[in-house]
């Protein structure tokens, strides 16, 4: 039989193995869905030669990132797809590093039947056989926003309405996609390439031309001003082994690594 | 299973735990108040208490992100105390679970208590026996079935939370990173054989739960009388 005394012991445990003593090197990096694969590949030098660190990655839309750091997320180093957010992070005081770009990405149109992926974007939108097109919402998602701005660029915002359907992040409308819920969409060029869906169907380049620029730029939030994995980390991933696994994994360099001077005088 | 998806399911089992005891405690006097009260404030709070049970999750969730964050009222109070913040914590996360379990807990507790005879309670109070005493040797057992309902059901409800957890918990590996999400995190990478072993354990473990709670509650005919 239950007693009292055993409920708040039982509680008491419980509660005490909730409240756990911070690592002793302990890394959160907040990181647009785009990465998703690239990243995890270009951590594991890095967690292998950090032994006993905890380094943890949050992926997630870059605007949806962004407004959880500013509500307080206890992130370390957020990889912003656009360098639009990373630049009103720094401006509002929460960056002690950055903007420093890192990546330009890429957007591609792509589907699981190869004969369309390899149709020209408008011949695509139009086609009968695509009922639902895929992209990233557009709302706090960059490649959503980019995506909208091609289709727009083109003239096809009337083509594709009809056809719309919106991913949380551009993984999930890869997700979409994969699974053909979708018959197809606009992704970002690095998940096109990675692991989970190399191979399958067809995918089209779009040309840069057609919408904003895809800078991909990093803060170290001032939360991690004197983690010193946190700097680690980034001269790791400013460092030519792990630009050339960017470059592979569908993303174009930066010319040299730009750090772009900050607005914000006082810095902690 | 990764050590990761493990970690998950540690972190949604204590989240669980802790949540169903909490609200043991919270629930268990207001289900009893509400069980027996003549107030008319009664059906004010009975409506509150149910209101998780019709709100869109992301409602809950959003008025909880905008109150425990650092511009709302509570997100405030801790950083004037120099606490840390609940957003994006483990503790925001039962305070979530709590008022979204709330009714689980709270009705079934309170349909039990209101289907004791008063006169029995009565006769305890005739015998000399303090209301505390009486509460808990003549009520609490004669509440077995409500309350064995009303565990099991903040327990499973608390392990399926998928939309107030999005919304304040920040998907943090080890503090927040619940066992929804982590399934929701590998559908998204496109993992689709790890979420399936983590979708279908979780199908089965419910289940099982719920089958266990119906087995156990089901009344003995009582031949004659």
């Amino acid at each position: 039989m239950l007693s009292r005394r055993h409920v708040i012991g039982v509680s008491a445990l419980c509660g005490a193995g909730v409240v756990r003593a911070q690592a002793a090197g302990r890394l959160t990096i907040a990181a647009a869905s785009d990465l998703r694969f690239a990243l995890d590949e270009a951590l594991q030098p890095f967690r292998a030669a950090q032994r006993g660190a905890s380094i943890d990655v949050v992926y997630g839309a870059s605007g949806k990132l962004a407004t959880q750091l500013r509500n307080g997320a206890p992130f370390d180093v957020f990889l912003s797809a656009d360098i639009a957010l990373a630049r009103e992070l720094d401006d509002a005081g929460l960056a002690t590093d950055g903007p420093r770009v890192y990546a330009v990405g890429r957007l591609a149109a792509w589907s699981t039947h190869a004969e369309l992926g390899r149709l020209p974007l408008a011949a695509l939108v139009r086609d009968s056989r695509v009922k639902r097109f895929a992209i990233a919402n557009p709302e706090h998602a960059p490649y959503g926003q980019r995506a909208m701005q091609a289709l727009q660029s083109q003239g096809l915002q009337g083509d594709v309405q009809p056809k719309l359907v919106l991913g949380d992040n551009v993984s999930q409308a890869a997700t979409f996609i994969e699974t053909g819920a979708a018959q197809a969409g606009l992704i970002a060029h690095s998940l096109v390439l990675s692991p989970a869906l190399a191979g399958k169907g067809a995918w089209t380049l779009i040309p840069e031309a057609w919408h904003a620029a895809l800078e991909q730029a990093l803060v170290i939030t001032r939360r991690a001003a004197d983690n010193p994995l946190a700097a680690a980390f980034v001269r790791h991933l400013e460092a030519p082994p792990t630009r050339e696994l960017l470059r592979r994994n569908g993303f174009a360099l930066p010319e040299q690594v730009r750090r772009e001077p900050s607005d914000s005088v006082n810095k902690p | 299973m990764s050590a990761g998806d493990w970690q998950a399911i540690g972190v949604t089992l204590r989240l669980a735990a802790v949540t169903t005891l909490v609200l043991l405690a919270l629930g268990t006097p207001l289900a009893w108040w509400l069980a027996r009260t003549r107030s008319g404030a009664a059906t004010w709070i009975e409506s509150l208490v149910a209101l998780p049970l019709v709100l869109p999750p992301t409602v809950l969730g959003f008025y909880l992100l905008v109150w425990m964050g650092p511009q709302g009222g509570v997100g405030r109070a801790l950083a004037a105390l120099n606490l840390p913040p609940l957003v994006f914590s483990f503790w925001g996360l039962i305070v979530a679970s709590v008022i979204s379990s709330l009714p689980f807990m709270v009705q079934p507790l309170r349909d039990a208590f209101a289907a004791i005879p008063p006169r029995v309670l009565d006769a305890a109070a005739t015998l000399r026996a303090p209301p505390l005493d009486a509460f808990f040797s003549v009520a609490v057992p004669l509440a077995r079935r409500g309350f064995l309902s009303a565990l099991t059901l903040t327990f499973a409800h608390t392990v399926g939370e998928f939309g107030v957890v999005l919304m304040v918990g920040g998907n943090i590996p080890g503090a927040t990173r619940v066992l929804s999400i982590a399934i929701y995190d590998h559908a998204e990478a496109m993992n689709h054989s790890a979420a399936h072993v983590l979708a279908g354990g979780l199908l089965l473990a419910s289940f099982a739960a719920l089958l266990a709670l119906n087995l156990a509650s089901r009344k003995r005919t009582v031949i004659g009388a």
